[in-house]
This record gives C-alpha cells, structure tokens and sequence, in this order.
C-alpha cells in the first residue's frame, strides 16, 4: 500500500470521516449531495436503485463497482444529463430533480465524461474560455460590440493561462484541442471544467486511457482541487489510485449501494473483493478489457 | 468559338443577381451547417418566406414595402421558432426531416389551388410591388461598362444585394469571433460539453436558427425584388441543395466562403453552358451526342462532376483549411 502524504485538507478529511459507520447510505457530517431513491430503469432492468447516499464536502469520494453497475447512469442523473424514474436530490441543499444539465453545472457542479469530450475544432484556449461563467460577451447582441466584452475576455485568457500552466499545457494553447493525445485531453477537459469555479468536481474515469507516465502527474492535480477546497468525486476502475487518493470510497453494484467506508477496510472487505472487485483486484485493471 | 463572350457572360453571372441571392442563401446555411452544425435542409422555405411575405402584402395588402421587408423578416423568425421548438432538443438529424419536409409544405401551400386568390397558385404573384424600393434608385441611366450592361432597375439591385451580402459577411465577422460565437462553434462540436459547461445549448441553437434563417429571408428579398414575382417551384429543395454545394465550395465555416462559392458556382454553370453551347452550334460536339436542347441538363452534369472533384482532391472548399477539416477523422 501506498503511503499518504498528510496535508492540512486530507487531514481535515479523514477526520470528518473517521467516526462514520461503514454502512451503505451512512449520514455525513458535512454532506454536499443527498440522494433520495434515485431510480433509473433501461426497460426492464435497472440500471440505477440508489435508497440514500450522501457525499462529504471537502474530501475526495470515489464511487466503484464492476462494469454495469451504474456508476455513469448515477453521474449523469445527478448532473441532469439523464432523467431518473423517480427519486430526489439536492446540491448544497437546493433540489435539482428536473433541473437542466447547463444550470446544474451553473450551481457549481461540473462534470467530465467517460470519453472525453474536447472540442476538437476550437484551440485548446479557446476551450479553456468557454468554461468561464456568465460573460457578457456570450449575449447575442453585446457579442458584435466587441469593447463591451474585451476586458472580460483578457480577465478568462489570464485565469486560463493560469490553469494551463498548472496542467502543462501552456504551451498548446494555441494548437486545436484534436492535436492532444488522449492523456492531454483528459487534462485539458478536467482543466476546462475549473474554469467554471465548480464546488463538486465529478470525473468520470479521469485515468481511462492516460498512459502511466501521465497518471502520477493526473492523481496530483485531482488531489490538488481538494487543497483547493472543492470536493471531488470520481469513477475509477484503477484500485490503486481509489487507494491512493480517496478519502472515501463508495460501492455499486446492478445499480445499488452496496458498501462504502475508507479506502482500506471497503477494499479488504473481502464481500467487496469477491463479488465486486474480483479475485485479481490487487493488479492494476488498465490492462484487462473494458 | 467566341471566348470573349463566353468569359463575358460567365463573368457577368458571377457578379450577378443569381450570386448574391446564393450567397446570401449559403451565409445563411453557414450560420446554421458551418458554424452551430445545424442540417438546415430547409432554407429554401426561408427563402420563400421573406419573399412571399413581401409580394403578398405589397401586391394584396397595399402595404408599404418596408413594412414588408420588416414582416418578411418576422416570418423567417417566426418560421425558425417553429421549427427549432420541437426539434433542437432532438438529436442533429430530426432538424433535417423536418426542415425539408416544412420548405416543401410551404412551396405546396404557396402554388395550391384553394390559396390561389392570396399566392397566386403554381403562377404565383407578380406585379410592381418594388416601386417604393426603385424610386430611391439613384443610378437614373444604368451601367455600360465595357461589357457589363445593367438596366437603371438591375443595377440598383445589385448594388444594394452586394451590400448586404458585405454587411452580412461583416456581421459573420464580428460575431463568430466573440464569446458568442465560441458556443456556438463548440455546440458543433460537442453539444454535451457545451452543457456540462453551463451554457444552455438549446437557446444558442435557436439564436443561430432565427439568424441565418433571417439571412435566408434576404436572399428571398434579393429574389422578388430583382424579378419582380415570386413563384413557388423557384423555392423547391434544389435551391437549397444549390446553397448548400455554393458554402461547401467555399468551404463551411469560413466567413467568405458563401460569397467565394456563389460567384464561382455562377461563374462555373454559366461558362459550362456557353462552351458546350458553342461547342455544339460549332458543330464542335456532334449532334448525335448533344443537342443544343440538352446543354441545360449536361452543364449541371458537368458542374455536378466538378463538385465531386472538388470534394475528393478539396474536401475543405476553396477557402477551407484542410488541416481543420482532418481533425474530424481523429475523433
């Protein structure tokens, strides 16, 4: 097992968290999403049955299971990008049952996607500006009177370069966003997604497809956005780096809650392991078939 | 064989009237394809519906034609509503269903029977309903400049078409290159991160619709005017297919490709025919193989080869960049 460098955030964490009853649907201290009975049939299967499930505010939560399990189907539901049969939500307490996709993100909870969604025509800057809130210069009238929008925009570009320099890729800002490799479009999307000064960051595999020389520098960066002081939670099928970063982790499977807890004593549950994880979870899954 | 002629003739198309009406019609179309992503199969029906708009009221109502021309405008925006509300939340292809569909209904609306008292039915209407716009006329004798011959009428037309072909292509301009046009060129390439961004997807949609079908609604201005009639089978699906082949051999996306397409289209189909119809009275082509009757069908043959030509050693257009254009395949 790894060792965890303590910082004052992840402390702050593990500690909110340490007198928690690892039991599926368990109350927070300090929770930023509650989720009531959110269910999602496909037909006749559901795909998503969540009773209750509540996410802590400035930890890095990560939500795992077998393919099939529903962890996307649930990602899109919180985030409005799909509609559940039934079932209740809020965010920061305000309920986004029925809420769109654009104003959920406006709220402050943003998303990435599986397949990463760079926008291959537009420069990597001009990805990046797009992320930013609320500019004058996306009204349809001001858009043709440029001084009205100009400052604003310098204001994106700088806070955009900022980011980019943080992510290494200062130096493709003007490159279209389709010349990335895959591991750099996963940096640029989760980059851009800041850009919209989020509260809940929720990555969806933010490791599928990044080679490992990368992943360190990917892990460092996710862990970072806690530091910063937003809460996380993430899709991973990469056991070690559920270890490594997570202050929580959180079990699906045909679309239930089934376990959460700390890292360590959900990942040695040996229910988990069997049913869920399968036998050979201790070597990294990168290599197996999706 | 009469090269001087022909250069004249084709020239003389490809600043004509028939140019600005495609350009405008695919500055349009480029709003909508090249920029948003948006299969507007349907801008003849924008088309259709500015011009009618002004014949029917001018002609029918009296009205005065700038009145007209501000009705024809509100009926392009009015048609995009209707055909953006139940169809932009959709997937990309079901715009393309219905859009077609809805500029064939008002071509059938346009030339039937029942409506022939307002539409003038497969006629359809014509009348001086330009005067108001002729009287400003400020070229009294025209235009007789070496070749180029223009009645005091057509030139007023084409000088205040080309005009707004410069101030549409100014407008393309600065609005592709602000905040706005950056969602809207993000929409085409990926709706979903457009959302997971905050930005509402549907509402840009719309603004690009209303927008290049508003443009639309110009070229049909350009088309009445210039004729003085409308009639409904000049609004058939060709006409947009013909927009459609102008911004793509200009290249999509690119804010004078419309404009470079239009002039070179005309210029092309207009040479084509005069060759091939000197060719055949110079008993150049035989008349077992062409009848003077048949240049008409065998220019658009021709014309139609050069497009896949183009498309295959130029996908991007003239002004397209083919670097952009490859980055697609790497999805």
């Amino acid at each position: 097992m790894q060792e965890h460098k303590l910082t004052p955030k992840k402390e702050a964490a593990v500690a909110a968290l340490a007198s928690i009853a690892a039991i599926p649907g368990v109350k927070k201290p300090d929770p930023i999403v509650i989720a009531d009975n959110v269910v999602r049939k496909f037909g006749g299967l559901t795909a998503v049955d969540v009773e209750h499930l509540e996410i802590q505010r400035g930890a890095i939560t990560a939500l795992i299971g077998p393919n099939g399990a529903g962890k996307t189907t649930f990602f899109n539901l919180l985030t409005g990008f799909d509609k559940p049969n039934s079932g209740n939500w809020t965010f920061n307490g305000i309920p986004l049952a029925g809420v769109a996709p654009h104003k959920v993100a406006r709220l402050g909870m943003v998303r990435t996607f599986q397949l990463t969604k760079a926008l291959f025509r537009l420069s990597v800057m001009d990805n990046m500006r797009l992320g930013a809130k609320n500019q004058i210069g996306e009204g349809i009238l001001r858009a043709l009177l440029p001084f009205t929008w100009k400052k604003e925009e310098l204001q994106n570009t700088q806070r955009a370069t900022e980011l980019l320099s943080r992510f290494k890729l200062e130096t493709k800002a003007d490159d279209f966003a389709a010349a990335l490799s895959g591991g750099q479009r996963k940096l640029l999307e989760m980059a851009r997604a800041l850009m919209v000064n989020p509260e809940l960051v929720m990555l969806d595999e933010p490791m599928a497809g990044v080679n490992p020389a990368l992943t360190q520098s990917l892990l460092g960066h996710i862990k970072d956005l806690r530091e910063q002081g937003m809460t996380v939670l993430f899709v991973e099928h990469d056991m070690d780096m559920v270890r490594d970063i997570s202050d929580w982790v959180i079990v699906m499977a045909q679309g239930k809650i089934v376990a959460e807890g700390p890292p360590e004593s959900v990942m040695s549950d040996p229910a988990v392991i069997d049913a869920y994880l399968g036998a050979h979870h201790d070597q990294p899954l990168d290599q197996e078939e999706e | 064989m009469d090269w001087t002629f022909i250069f004249q003739q084709a020239i003389s198309a490809g600043i004509g009237v028939n140019a600005i009406i495609f350009a405008l019609a695919a500055i349009g179309l480029n709003m909508h394809f090249g920029y948003t992503g948006l299969l507007n199969f349907g801008q003849a029906g924008f088309l259709a519906v500015g011009a009618y708009t002004v014949a029917v009221l001018v002609v029918n109502f009296d009205v005065s034609i700038w009145l007209a021309f501000l009705a024809g405008i509100g009926s392009a925006v009015v048609l995009a509503l209707l055909l953006g509300i139940p169809t932009l939340r959709l997937r990309a292809d079901y715009l393309a269903i219905v859009t077609i569909a809805t500029a064939e209904i008002i071509r059938q609306v346009a030339r039937s029977v029942s409506l022939r008292e307002y539409f003038g039915g497969s006629d359809g209407i014509t009348g001086k309903f330009g005067k108001d716009f002729f009287d400003l006329n400020p070229f009294p004798n025209g235009l007789s400049l070496a070749f180029l011959r223009y009645t005091p009428n057509d030139l007023w037309v084409v000088v205040v078409g080309w005009a707004l072909v410069v101030i549409f292509v100014f407008l393309t301009f600065l609005i592709m290159r602000s905040p706005w046009g950056r969602v809207i060129k993000a929409i085409r390439e990926d709706e979903e991160a457009v959302r997971s961004l905050g930005k509402n997807v549907y509402f840009y949609k719309m603004q690009s619709l209303i927008l290049g079908g508003v443009v639309g609604a110009f070229a049909g201005f350009v088309y009445a005017i210039s004729r003085q009639s409308v009639q409904p089978d000049n609004y058939s699906t060709a006409l947009t297919f013909f927009a459609y082949a102008v911004l793509i051999l200009g290249g999509a996306a690119r804010v004078l490709g419309p404009v470079a397409g239009s002039i070179i289209f005309w210029f092309l189909l207009v040479f084509v025919e005069q060759v091939l119809r000197q060719a055949v009275a110079n008993d150049l082509i035989p008349n077992w193989l062409m009848t003077p009757n048949q240049v008409g069908q065998v220019r658009f043959m021709l014309v139609g080869l050069g497009l896949m030509l183009l498309m295959i050693y130029r996908p991007q257009g003239i002004f397209g960049d083919k670097k952009e254009l490859a980055l697609d395949a790497r999805a």
